[in-house]
């Protein structure tokens, strides 16, 4: 399936664009899609950490995704 | 009472403050968090703010939520800045007013320690040679 991930921070400056387009294996999970931007982005494992949120929530990797879901890579937060 | 606002423009303590006024209230907490001149012995030229919006706000909810529940404050605040941030400007308000003062003190602690482990905002700091996204390596 092909699915639209956002990208924030560190994020934006790492995929060079602040929206991307994704082929995934069907029923893949947000721990598949961490590794997937793993191998075609090596520049995320050098982070300090980074989460998935899937409609607006943190989601774990065993988390199942769907083609319509909003799916944003969520850097290190840095707010306050 | 939960007023959540992320904003691109000057945040207000005087709004914050007179948002959590009550006559049930015997304390009032307010934390200003403000933009510094210098990060590890190195100029801070200015900060730019960025946020992920619609989630930024429902997890400064959240945390409102908790606070409230958790130190049963009557009136909770949280203004966030996003955008470009001169030294000194405001980049966030927390305002807790709850009967006794200890509650308030304990109840913002949490609120802006959670807000920096959770929401979805990214500061990027602007040096005069350089730029880093804060926290995004070891």
């Amino acid at each position: 399936m092909n699915v639209e991930i956002l990208a924030f921070g560190i994020a934006k400056d790492i995929v060079k664009g602040a929206s991307f387009q994704l082929d995934l294996p069907a029923e893949a999970t947000v721990g598949v899609l961490k590794q997937q931007l793993c191998s075609t982005y090596p520049d995320f494992e050098r982070l300090a950490s980074f989460a998935i949120a899937v409609n607006e929530a943190y989601r774990q990797d065993d988390f199942a995704l769907n083609e319509k879901d909003e799916i944003v890579i969520i850097p290190p937060v840095s707010g306050g | 009472m939960i007023d959540i606002q992320l904003k691109d423009t000057p945040l207000s303590t005087t709004e914050c403050s007179d948002l959590v006024a009550s006559p049930s209230t015997g304390g009032t907490v307010l934390f200003v968090g403000t933009v510094r001149d210098h990060t590890k012995g190195k100029a801070v030229v200015r900060l730019e703010f960025e946020a992920y919006a619609p989630m930024a706000v429902s997890e400064m909810r959240k945390i409102a939520e908790e606070a409230k529940s958790r130190w049963s404050a009557d009136k909770i605040v949280i203004h966030h800045r996003v955008g470009v941030l001169a030294i000194g400007e405001i980049a966030v308000i927390i305002a807790v007013a709850t009967p006794h003062r200890v509650a308030a003190f304990e109840a913002c602690q949490y609120a802006i320690d959670t807000l920096k482990e959770t929401v979805p905002i990214w500061k990027k700091e602007i040096f005069e040679d350089g730029e880093v996204w804060v926290a995004a390596h070891p």
